[in-house]
């Protein structure tokens, strides 16, 4: 068996009377595209503070494709990029500089021509010379990225990468990322846009209050915890309550449907009833709604 | 792609000097200036009233201390600012992230704080030697002193820029421990002119130690043996840097 690219095991941190990590246990395998999704201060950025060593831990192992964090922090560290979710930078540099000088702290010299690539997929060749501080939020958040990337770690572990980045390169961005998933980095992502999460990732783990309340693949959380919906227009919408639907605006009456075999006798009940259907359409599950029906339910 | 074991330090070393070499107008012009200012109105108002160590002007005794003081202050602010500034803007992960050991992470920013300290130490010299008539007894006094000087300045530095959260916190550091200590060491004075108690009291004071040293190297003369002062500032560099370095073993501050 190869080793998993990530394993944290009983991880716990706490700030003052704050529980910020409670014991958290997650393995990501290699190639994975996963999602660590969570509310504001359920300790997402605590867990990759602690796994790439910029937070101690009070508790708990953390490794990387093997090798421990503390013991092993060399190889741990050159395994790992992380993308930060603070916009920080180093204003005394421009792109190329910082983008050697990181190269060089990874122990990597003549790094240019993985330096030029990294640029032309993030769209910043043209920004190469400028100074740090003349590039906007975005373009300051891909050059994050592409520090992350100089010393083409295995497992990239990337906090928010999209926040204040515009649609369009966005979109590169994620064209990027998947490429690099493609060529087998394992990929870690939080964001609180679900509908990213929902198309990237192939496994899910979220997070509330310092704990993992729900983990699997997309597909089974997608399954498991939202029911489709069916959405009807009646000629007679007041007939659905009867039937086990809910009546909404406009003559239209939801049904909530655990599986889709549910849908052909559903159809015929509502036929039975005499009741005419105007119009239908099937609400998917979505991301989000498992993401709000977890949280309350945790 | 090449990997090898001393880059990532000689990265971060380049890093740290280039940081300083880049804005060198304010990090050793403006201290060099601030040394010929000094040098003189001292000059001026004393040089023809005062001897030292019997025939030595006044103004080629002040020179060395100038030098020293210089050098120590930009060694302490080269460390202490670039740590302050790299913690408070966040960019302190970037040194954080990468596979650098804790003593590489010392050894980098001592080394920047000492060549630092070391330009301006020149700069001042250079600019000064116009001025002066000013012998070199034993050079290899003088460098040592310097370095010596440098890395402990830059040792403290690298503690204050850790321990301080904010800029004010450093300021009181500098203040309040580094600019008495400096300016009781013997910069503008040599200690025989003082009352006997007081020359007891400056004895503690180990930046009187760096700086006797080091003016050893220019007249070959002192107050107290150059070998003392090296067995002191050797013993002090020592215990700041293991000090430094159990803080930074820890994380003290940087890896809360
Ligand atoms: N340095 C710190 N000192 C004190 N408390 C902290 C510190 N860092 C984080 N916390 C607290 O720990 C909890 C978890 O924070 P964390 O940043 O991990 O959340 P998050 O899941 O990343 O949230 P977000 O989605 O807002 O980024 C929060 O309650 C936060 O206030
Ligand atoms: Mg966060």
């Amino acid at each position: 068996m190869t080793v998993p690219a990530i394993r944290i095991t009983s991880a716990t941190k706490r700030y003052g009377s704050l529980q910020a990590l409670a014991g958290v246990d997650l393995e990501v395998a290699q190639g994975e595209f996963f999602g660590l999704l969570g509310p504001n201060g359920a300790g997402k950025t605590t867990l990759i503070s602690a796994l790439s060593g910029l937070v101690r831990p009070d508790g708990g192992t953390f490794e990387i494709m093997g090798f421990n964090v503390v013991s092993d922090y060399r190889n741990a560290r050159r395994n790992l990029g992380v993308v930060p979710q603070e916009l920080v930078f180093d204003p005394f540099f421009s792109v190329r500089e910082l983008l050697r000088i990181q190269s060089g702290y990874f122990g990597i010299r003549n790094n240019d021509d993985w330096i030029d690539e990294i640029l032309a997929s993030l769209d910043l060749t043209a920004k190469a010379g400028a100074n740090m501080r003349m590039l906007s939020g975005g373009m300051k958040r891909r050059v994050l990225v592409a520090q992350a990337l100089v010393h083409r770690p295995p497992v990239i572990v990337l906090d928010e990468p999209t926040a204040g980045v515009d649609v369009e390169l966005r979109q590169g961005l994620w064209q990027f990322i998947r490429k690099l998933n493609r060529d087998g980095h394992t990929i870690v992502l939080t964001t609180h846009y679900l509908e990213e999460a929902e198309t990237l990732c192939g496994r899910i783990a979220m997070l509330k209050s310092g704990r993992v309340v729900a983990l699997d693949t997309t597909e089974n959380l997608l399954r498991r915890f939202a029911s489709h919906a069916l959405s009807v227009r009646l000629e007679r919408p007041e007939a659905a309550a009867a039937l086990g639907g809910t009546v909404t605006a406009g003559g239209w009456a939801d049904f909530p449907l655990d599986r889709y075999e549910d849908l052909e006798p559903l159809l015929a009940r509502l036929r039975e009833a005499g009741v005419r259907i105007l119009e239908l359409r099937m609400g998917e599950a979505d991301l989000e709604r498992v993401f709000v029906e977890v949280m309350n339910g945790a | 792609m090449v990997h090898d074991a001393l880059t990532g330090f000689r990265t971060l070393l380049y890093k740290e000097v280039l940081r300083f070499w880049k804005v060198g107008f304010q990090t050793v012009g403006a201290p060099v200036l601030n040394a010929l200012l000094y040098l003189l109105i001292f000059s001026h108002v004393l040089d023809r009233h005062v001897t030292v160590y019997g025939e030595v002007a006044y103004t080629a005794f002040l020179v060395p201390g100038l030098v020293m003081m210089s050098l120590l202050q930009n060694a302490f602010a080269n460390s202490s600012s670039s740590l302050i500034q790299s913690k408070i803007t966040g960019n302190i992960i970037f040194v954080l992230l990468p596979p650098l050991s804790y003593r590489e992470f010392y050894a980098a920013y001592v080394i920047a704080s000492v060549l630092r300290g070391l330009f301006v130490g020149m700069g001042v010299l250079l600019v000064s030697l116009p001025f002066v008539d000013l012998p070199i007894a034993a050079p290899g006094w003088i460098f040592a002193f310097g370095l010596m000087g440098g890395a402990i300045l830059g040792s403290l530095g690298v503690i204050a820029g850790i321990w301080a959260d904010k800029f004010d916190q450093l300021a009181g550091f500098q203040n309040f421990l580094i600019m008495p200590l400096t300016m009781l060491s013997g910069v503008f004075y040599s200690i025989r002119s003082l009352p006997d108690f007081w020359q007891k009291v400056s004895h503690i004071n180990p930046f009187f130690f760096m700086i006797d040293g080091f003016r050893y190297g220019f007249f070959g003369q002192s107050d107290v043996s150059p070998w003392l002062s090296l067995a002191v500032v050797g013993i002090c560099f020592v215990f700041l840097a293991v000090l430094t370095l159990a803080m930074l073993a820890r994380g003290y501050k940087l890896r809360a």
